[in-house]
């Protein structure tokens, strides 16, 4: 038996702002597979949970009529990467929400959960960055939108006030289009192991395929947060493919970042995955694109 | 807390359960539904001794709520027997090949292999480690359970 002193479970989304509004120490409960868990070690022992697993309308993707893909928070790894629109549209995120654990928990973990809880490993979150997704998020009082860049405020901390909840992911046309995205997780083993570090890279290219229209380069555990490298960027956009390049981009994204040891890596090692895999992300990404080096 | 009253089809059975609202599918599973190869390992998503089949696709019952199972079809290593009693061809293989040794975690392997039983195609070694990647085995070394896992392949495509 799970130690919740209270499981509150609407029917509709308007009935779970309700109780969210009236409730705000409560916490949402989407796939579980990480509140379970801190409920079974008994750091989060005793809480109240309101459980919106069975709120199909929060899932699922779909493509707006302004070309926006949408993702409701709810949608689990594997339908992630298994959509259409996603296949089409953005494949670089359900290639990196692949990577997650293994194929139970890429079943029962949502894509919501993974960036509410605000940590720096998350698979998906280094991909939204490098996109620009934007969130919905909701409460009795209405809807607000927020760029995805300023929802973490610090480690396993986001942007939800009490009543809120974050009802979708969007991905503008703009981001998406003409546009090839790379994820690299590397972690100790290739399954069931968060990333020691996540990078995500995607570029556009001109015509001609020769040179650099738009960069964005995000990581995941080279910092407190998932972040994205804006001087990695600055060095890209508007220039000539070259192997120099990427050399200069990855010294780039070693300013950007403010990597830390733990039991999994130093600060050395993750610095050295940081130049190692930007390269790696880039070089991938431009080839995608149909460029060559 | 209060019992819900949650309606699923359990093993090819239309079921009704009363169930806390606090309990894991698991736990329901082993208990009032008697399903004991539903096995408790870790009890926290990381070992597979408990994986289910939910309408289709594979999920670690000790971190699935039993209320979540409602409207859901549920199978179980008991659900693939025929009326019978006798094991399917998946659960004979894990015999032939000794793929089994203490066993614990073999129901959770050959709930977790039904999805890519379930393919048109004869599956690599390589996408069998991957669609059981979820399960730990420390008894066999795993090789001879992807080989079960093939072989049983290999004979419903008929080579
Ligand atoms: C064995 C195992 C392996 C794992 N491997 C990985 C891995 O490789 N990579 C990885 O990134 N993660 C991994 N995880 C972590 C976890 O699966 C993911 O973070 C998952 O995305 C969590 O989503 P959830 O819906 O299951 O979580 P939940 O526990 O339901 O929610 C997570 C947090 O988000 C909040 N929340 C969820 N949905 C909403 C919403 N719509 N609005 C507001 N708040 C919300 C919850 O209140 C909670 O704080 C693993 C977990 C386990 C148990
Ligand atoms: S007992 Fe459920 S995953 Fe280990
Ligand atoms: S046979 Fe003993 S754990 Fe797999």
């Amino acid at each position: 038996m799970y130690d919740f002193s209270a499981v509150y479970i609407p029917e509709s989304l308007e009935q779970a702002l309700r109780m969210k509004h009236d409730h705000p120490q409560a916490r949402i409960l989407a796939g579980g597979s990480d509140i379970l868990i801190q409920v079974r070690e008994g750091r989060l022992a005793g809480i109240e949970v309101i459980s919106i697993q069975a709120l199909d309308e929060l899932r699922g993707v779909t493509l707006e009529d302004d070309g926006t893909v949408l993702i409701r928070p709810l949608t689990s790894f594997s339908h992630v990467s298994s959509d259409p629109v996603i296949r089409r549209c953005v494949p670089v995120l359900g290639e990196a929400v692949d990577q997650v654990g293994g194929p139970q928990i890429r079943n029962i973990g949502t894509i919501g959960g993974n960036i509410c809880n605000g940590v720096t490993s998350a698979d998906s979150a280094a991909t939204l960055k490098a996109l620009d997704a934007e969130l919905e998020i909701s409460s009795v009082g209405g809807t607000r939108r927020l760029p995805y860049a300023e929802f973490n405020l610090g480690a396993g901390k986001v942007d939800l006030k009490a009543d809120e909840i974050l009802t979708g992911i969007r991905i503008p046309r703009d981001s998406w289009e003409n546009t090839f995205g790379h994820y690299i997780k590397y972690s100790q083993r290739r399954a069931m192991d968060i990333a020691t570090l996540g990078c995500s890279a995607n570029v556009r290219l001109s015509k001609n395929k020769r040179k650099i229209e738009r960069f964005r380069l995000a990581f995941g555990v080279a910092a407190p947060v998932p972040i994205r490298a804006f001087s990695a960027e600055a060095v890209a956009n508007g220039s000539l493919i070259s192997s120099e390049l990427i050399e200069n981009i990855a010294q780039a994204a070693l300013k950007d970042v403010n990597p830390r040891s733990s039991w999994r890596a130093s600060k050395e090692f993750r610095q050295h995955l940081i130049a190692e895999l930007t390269r790696r992300a880039t070089r991938a990404a431009i080839e995608k694109a149909g460029g060559t080096l | 807390m209060d019992k819900r009253r949650i309606s699923l089809v359990l093993n090819h059975r239309p079921t009704e359960l009363w169930v806390d609202p606090r309990a894991s599918l698991s736990e329901v599973l082993r208990g009032e539904a008697s399903l004991t190869s539903v096995k408790h390992g870790c009890n926290v998503g990381e070992c597979g001794a408990c994986t289910v089949l939910i309408n289709g696709e594979t999920f670690n019952a000790c971190i699935y709520l039993a209320i979540w199972a409602d409207g859901k079809e549920v199978l179980t290593v008991e659900g693939l027997s025929d009326e019978e009693g006798n094991i399917s061809d998946i659960q004979q293989a894990f015999i032939d090949e000794g793929a089994i040794q203490c066993g614990f975690c073999t129901p959770g392997f050959i709930i977790s292999s039904l999805p890519v039983l379930e393919r048109d195609e004869v599956p690599s070694r390589d996408e069998i480690r991957r669609q059981i990647a979820g399960n730990f085995c420390r008894c066999t070394g795993y090789e001879k359970i992807v080989t079960a896992i093939q072989k049983t392949a290999r004979a419903r495509h008929g080579g």
